[in-house]
């Protein structure tokens, strides 16, 4: 009973008995206490950090972050971190700077590939073409792990490995498959008869390509490219196993580097991690249902 | 293709990864890893080591997920303020591993004056416990910290699916007399059997893939009681400078995803290609 009610959003069937009622008031409020404990414990762990890298070193070493009143709050640790933080150079400030090099190309690039990729498994006909696309989707799964040795050896000979090139190729490499996956599926939905007409009308397929498939498209590009430039910006092992120079090196390393150095100044730690935060939260916020949507994407419809 | 097809070879020899080739030493690599190597498999209790810690992920990491999932997915469909309890279980995907591996180096540190979890030990008067610090609970650890993450996935698919189902099957049960528990488990639950495969499937390859949180949090110690195998191959061929070592790691992980890879053609070409 309380269910029918409760998913129409309202309750509208309130039981007649005491018994009944007293059910229906104990299962609503112990629904409401464990959503709340649930939600307390997904927020807690994060909103420690945040409070922590507001702390004065002492505060934070002496006090926990649920002692708000000891000690006051500083953005001393935002400075040092990123204009003092004694870390081997190029220092967290270069990081940031780093991580944009790499997010924003690693982004566009794959989409673009993925994009024309996708076209020619919709709406062309070649030989084996869904054996070939099937191939492609099955890489999605094949782990990083499995490809560093030989992808490495080809970077090092080809004199990539290190460079911000060879990360924006590795990038859009590994990003390809799902891409290429999520467009190709968004852009066979496309109906029939609008591609067929502008064939029969003699468009050449360059043309079809540019100013039909891909201006309806745009829904799915948004989704990919948001998608694709978070996970990019919060990659750390391409950066590790790719880069391998330090000036080169993104956030990621950076906070590992800050690990390193200050291991249990919290204070610091926090405010490093957030400032590497930043962007995606607002991505977040702002873009959430390309983002929820190109997240969702990856799980393979059922 | 290729890549996979060289680290298949390259797991025939023992080398570097300057030179993966240096010496072909045939199934050699194979057999100490699953023979004569406790990092990778132990099998004396307490087997705190790569491929067992691995399947403990497949299980813990994967069940844990769909549970919260579940749960997040149905109560909050049932509270007035929706939107807010999702938000807060979406938010750990947005940031990196690498973030969330420092947010529960704090959950977990020692002193009971950072730690939130020991200070919660000292007010029961409890001694204060490195959990990412020793054997027994360095994987559990991390794997907590990984349910954290990977949940938010888990709710978004689930309550999509739930939000979905017809109104009428939940009527008629109720009216048959069901109480919400039971129209859940009996009626609910089982039209949700697509979603829920697809989230456990994604999340084994997940559990699987896994490396940041335990690079971050760990590095794979105390000794190697929190190594899984993803991180295994990371660590030979990186740490160790073992190339053709860590390929086979890498192409041991391979064969335990494709079961996974079988599924997941067979998903896509039901659903009309090929």
């Amino acid at each position: 009973m309380s269910a029918v009610a409760a998913r129409d959003g309202v309750a509208t069937e309130i039981p007649t008995t005491l018994a009944g009622r007293l059910t229906h008031v104990v299962t609503r409020s112990s629904v409401r206490v464990v959503v709340v404990v649930v939600a307390l414990l997904w927020l807690i762990p994060s909103l420690g950090l945040l409070i922590t890298s507001f702390r004065s070193r002492a505060a934070s070493s002496q006090h926990g972050w649920w002692e708000l009143w000891e000690g006051g709050f500083t953005l001393d640790n935002y400075d040092q971190v990123l204009n003092s933080s004694g870390l081997p150079p190029p220092g967290f400030a270069d990081n940031f700077v780093n991580t944009v090099i790499i997010s924003v190309p690693a982004t566009i690039f794959p989409i673009a590939v993925a994009a024309v990729a996708a076209y020619a498994f919709a709406w062309l006909d070649f030989r084996c073409r869904d054996w070939i696309f099937l191939g492609v989707v099955t890489l999605m799964i094949v782990p990083l792990q499995v490809t560093w040795v030989p992808v490495l050896k080809i970077f090092n000979s080809l004199d990539l490995t290190g460079s911000f090139t060879g990360i924006w190729l590795a990038h859009t490499a590994y990003g390809l498959p799902f891409a290429i996956f999520l467009l190709r599926n968004f852009m066979a939905e496309i109906p029939r008869d609008l591609v067929e007409s502008a064939r029969v009308d003699g468009a050449s397929n360059l043309r079809i390509f540019t100013t039909m498939i891909l201006p309806l498209s745009m829904p799915a590009i948004a989704s990919l490219g948001i998608f694709q430039f978070v996970w990019v910006w919060n990659d750390l092992m391409n950066a590790i196993v790719f880069l391998q120079t330090p000036e080169k090196f993104p956030l990621t390393v950076g906070i590992r580097n800050l690990l390193g150095q200050y291991g249990n100044e919290f204070n610091l730690l926090a405010a490093g991690t957030f400032i590497s935060m930043v962007v995606p939260i607002i991505v977040f916020f702002t873009l959430q249902r390309f983002f929820v949507r190109g997240l969702t994407a990856g799980a393979v419809k059922g | 293709m290729w890549p996979v097809i060289r680290t298949v070879h390259y797991s025939l020899y023992k080398g570097s990864i300057i030179r993966p080739t240096r010496e072909f030493v045939g199934l050699d690599n194979y057999k100490r890893l699953l023979t004569g190597d406790p990092a990778f498999l132990q099998t004396e209790w307490p087997a705190w080591s790569a491929l067992f810690n691995s399947a403990v992920w497949v299980v813990l990491f994967t069940g844990g997920v769909i549970a919260m999932g579940l749960l997040v997915a149905v109560l909050t469909d049932k509270v007035r303020y929706e939107r807010l309890p999702k938000v807060v279980v979406f938010m750990p995907i947005v940031i990196s591993f690498t973030a969330a591996s420092v947010v529960f180096r704090l959950v977990y540190a020692t002193n009971p004056d950072i730690g939130l979890l020991n200070a919660a030990r000292q007010a029961l008067g409890l001694d204060p416990y490195a959990w990412l610090g020793e054997e027994s609970t360095a994987n559990l650890a991390i794997i907590v910290a990984g349910i954290w993450v990977w949940t938010s996935l888990a709710m978004t698919i689930l309550a999509a699916a739930y939000k979905a189902l017809p109104e009428e099957v939940h009527e008629a049960a109720s009216i048959d007399g069901a109480n919400s528990w039971q129209t859940f488990w009996r009626v609910s639950l089982p039209q949700m059997k697509g979603p829920l495969i697809v989230v456990a499937v994604t999340m084994i390859i997940n559990a699987l893939k896994a490396i940041d949180l335990v690079l971050v949090m760990t590095g794979g110690g105390p000794g190697f009681s929190s190594r899984i195998v993803g991180f295994t191959v990371y660590w030979e061929i990186f740490t160790n400078n073992k190339a053709g070592y860590g390929s086979a790691a890498a192409v041991v992980l391979l064969i335990l995803m494709v079961p996974l890879m079988w599924w997941q053609m067979r998903q896509i070409r039901r659903a009309g290609v090929g």
